[in-house]
């Protein structure tokens, strides 16, 4: 047998697989109780991507626990709830990752908890979702959870937010209700800032997980609504907002490097090309933002050095051009300083380096956050040590608005200044959503403690002035 | 030097959902071996794993795997897959490991099961060849879309030194930065292909016109009824006096131990015919094949509890 890589043609796999770019992540967010694992559970079920093995189990489960009802006998949520301790007490703990596809697209969806204290899986969930649904009981109205929720999809800059008002059938499906319900969130949502910007627009539907409506199919009893259902929504959503009209990508090229590849005559390619493989050397990432042709220049930090792109491969495909989030190895005509940790960027477009930035912090651990604490972040593929100098403020999730802090506690919101060991290339998160991002680490138990949003990257550092020096932490 | 192949362009900048999913495996691949001392891969011959192998090949061109190779033999496995296995290590240019369960037993380490199964077994041994290796990251091809505790489980997943998983206190996982950060005796799981569905990996089989081991495809095979399923007649799985054999044309959609993997009928001769016939399938693949995990409802997570993939 010989090793086979097939060069396959990206454009014609493109051009025969559906629409390209057809796989569409979403979460499930809201407080406890509000329904997301049923409506998850009747997602899957109205688009018949349950499979009867599956099926059987669940109804098998729920005639064991006695559970009745509008939705024929079967409670949905044990279709996600797959964990022994979430089915003994009737609660999500961690998401739960599902795959389903329509004839429109592919879907890949995580349902989250709802309690407080699992607020770091419902994080989780949401930092890699094109869309959160956020579930609310129309019983209920707004609850702290779905301030802090909707607080998370905010900051995040989710690019679609989809408000579903749940359980419409205990209201009896009674419109007047329904408005009072809307007109709450899209009072939190305006007040957050939600719809200018990412996300871009609030969309609100009335369903009921329970019995279907407005799920998959519009439903007939509530004919004051006239918008889409929640599957049709989903269907139709752009996969991200950073794409100008032609569906390019408007953020600058960002490639943090992962290794550099250099077989050194170590090579898997034919015996008669392994002489001209000898020197090969490419730097290997995945493009986090934008895009780069052969023949680009581009910029390089730590270093500040400029080449030019000689080569983009993929596994033995040469590509004139790549873009995110494809992973590549890219070849340069300088022999540049670069290792792991560096960033490859269109020239011209990285900001300044700085020690100095301000960050929301989304806090995780149980351990609470004094300033001066120690820490580790990760910038991309870059990990140093930083320092919490300050906690700035926390949100109150009452007032939405910034309140005096001096410190954090599990599942807070706040700010903070924090200062690196070394010069890194800080961006707002607001610019560019991939490297403005970052995780603090616990020094020593290596715990994820918070995740972080730049806010904005402190003063730059003076040219000249040992730049690139200082301690890197070797992972 | 001499440029590769084929050259192309994609105007729309929009990938294909199989191209996403490849790009992000071979992230996750490139950010293990780069942040690890000691990674393997385990590799069974069984189509997951052989399609990480090949992601990796991939991540690693014009480079060789970077990885040792470790594989858990039960003594129950199929011998067409421990022959393609070998055939597929040798022409990687890999190393292969083999930690065998028969070994365990004929020390007494470890019991025979009275229902024969040797698939839990597999733990002992595992965290034995983890913990020789030095290996501080494991990877594996499992995928969410097998099972319900599966589909809770990060994509680098924190093990304590008997590689327990802790389901109720996962780390966060945010963005696509991932943490391995790990104290001395624990190691991460790592699942490349967490997120591609039992489609995704036939389409791409059939895109990237991967080999698998023959049993894959349909063939005529003697077989019995037991537990709703066509077990193999073998020397490990003989079958029983009240217990009819016959000839049918069958194919495995997992392939596992023969004492508690089944076959299903199919006509399925050509990977265009699998992708065909998984596309309007009914039943999970795990459901169709899979005695060991039809114990309990929880089947898989108690047996992940206790530190199996
Ligand atoms: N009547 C009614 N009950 C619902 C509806 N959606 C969910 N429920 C019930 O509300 C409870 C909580 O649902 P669950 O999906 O577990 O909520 P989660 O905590 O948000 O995941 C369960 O008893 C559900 O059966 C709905 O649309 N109508
Ligand atoms: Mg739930």
């Amino acid at each position: 047998m010989t090793l086979t890589i097939d060069t396959h043609n990206l454009a014609a796999e493109a051009a025969v697989s559906a629409p390209a770019g057809t796989l569409f992540r979403f979460a499930t967010a809201g407080s406890v109780d509000d329904g997301k694992s049923t409506l998850v559970g009747r997602l899957l079920h109205d688009s018949k991507a349950i499979l009867a093995d599956q099926l059987e189990a669940v109804a098998r489960t729920s005639t064991e626990r006695g559970f009745g009802g509008e939705s024929g006998g079967i409670d949905f949520a044990l279709l996600t709830d797959g964990l022994r301790a979430e089915r003994e007490q009737g609660i999500t703990i961690d998401v739960a990752y599902r795959y389903f596809a329509t004839p429109a697209r592919s879907f890949i969806l995580a349902d989250c908890p709802g309690h407080v204290q699992y607020t770091r899986n419902m994080v989780t969930g949401a930092t890699t979702a094109d869309a959160v649904i956020m579930l609310i009981d129309a019983r209920k109205g707004v609850l702290e959870q779905t301030r802090r929720h909707l607080s998370v999809v905010a900051l995040l800059r989710v690019p679609h937010v989809i408000i579903a008002v749940n359980k419409i059938d205990l209201l009896d499906y009674d419109e007047a209700a329904y408005r009072e319900v809307e007109a709450s969130v899209r009072q939190v949502t305006a007040e957050l800032g939600l719809g200018s910007g990412l996300p871009s627009e609030v969309h609100v539907i009335p369903v009921s997980a329970l019995v279907g409506d407005n799920v998959v199919d519009r439903s007939a009893r509530t004919p004051w609504y006239a918008g889409p259902s929640l599957l049709e929504l989903l269907e139709t959503l752009t996969v991200i907002d950073d794409r100008d009209s032609t569906g390019r990508a408007i953020e600058a090229f960002r490639l943090p490097v992962q290794l550099v590849l250099r077989p050194q005559g170590a090579v898997v390619v034919a015996p008669e090309l392994a002489d001209s493989y000898r020197d090969y050397r490419a730097y290997a990432g995945q493009v986090a933002s934008g895009s780069i042709k052969v023949g680009d220049t581009v910029s390089v930090e730590p270093g500040g050095g400029t080449s030019t792109v000689t080569g983009i491969d993929f596994a033995g495909v040469a590509l004139d051009e790549a873009f995110a989030p494809q992973s590549i190895a890219l070849r340069l005509a300088d022999d540049l300083d670069i290792a792991r940790g560096a960033v490859i960027a269109a020239a011209g477009t990285l900001p300044p380096v700085t020690r100095t930035l301000e960050a929301d912090l989304f806090w995780l651990d149980p351990r609470p956050l004094a300033p001066g604490a120690r820490v580790l972040v990760k910038f991309g593929t870059t990990v140093v040590q930083a320092l919490i100098s300050a906690v700035t403020g926390r949100l109150n999730l009452a007032t939405l608005g910034a309140e005096p802090a001096t410190g954090l506690a599990v599942n807070d919101i706040g700010q903070a200044s924090i200062r690196l060991s070394r010069d890194l290339p800080v961006e707002r998160y607001r610019q560019n959503r991939r490297s403005g991002a970052f995780l603090v680490i616990h020094p020593q138990d290596g715990a994820t403690l918070a995740a972080g949003i730049v806010t904005a990257p402190g003063e730059a550092t003076p040219a000249g002035d040992g730049s690139g020096a200082g301690s890197e932490v070797s992972p | 030097m001499r440029a590769p192949p084929v050259t192309t362009s994609i105007a729309s900048h929009r990938l294909s959902e199989l191209d996403v999913l490849e790009s992000e495996a071979i992230h996750i691949i490139r950010e293990v071996v780069a942040e690890f001392e000691r990674p393997v891969l385990l590799f069974s011959g069984g189509k997951d794993s052989v399609v990480v192998l090949h992601l990796a090949a991939k991540a690693f061109w014009p480079g060789k795997i970077p990885l040792a190779l470790l594989h858990v033999d039960t003594g129950h496995n199929f011998p067409e897959v421990l022959e393609f296995r070998d055939k597929t290590v040798a022409a990687h240019g890999v190393r292969l490991t083999v930690a065998k369960v028969e070994d365990y037993i004929s020390d007494g380490r470890l019991v025979e099961r009275a229902d024969g199964t040797r698939n839990p077994l597999q733990t002992l041994p595992l965290l034995d060849a983890i913990a020789a290796g030095r290996h501080d990251a494991v990877f594996g091809g499992a995928r969410r879309d097998e099972d319900k505790a599966r589909a809770k489980e990060r994509i680098l997943s924190l093990r304590d030194e008997f590689g327990q998983w802790d389901p109720r206190n996962q780390r966060p996982e945010l963005w696509n930065l991932y943490n391995g950060r790990h104290t001395v005796g624990q190691h991460v799981r790592a699942f490349p292909i967490s997120n591609w569905t039992e489609l995704n990996v036939w389409r791409y089989i059939e895109r990237e016109n991967i080999e698998l081991p023959p049993l894959y495809y349909a063939h005529e095979r003697e077989v019995y009824r037991r537990d709703n399923m066509w077990r193999a007649v073998s020397p490990v799985s003989p079958a029983r006096a009240d217990e009819t054999v016959e000839t049918r044309t069958v194919r495995y959609r997992t392939v596992g131990d023969m004492s508690c993997t089944g076959a299903v009928d199919s006509l399925a001769a050509s990977v265009a015919d699998v992708v065909r016939e998984v596309g309007v399938s009914t039943i999970t693949e795990r459901g169709a094949t899979r005695a060991d995990d039809r114990i309990s409802e929880a089947a898989m997570e108690d047996r992940k509890k206790e530190g199996y993939f």
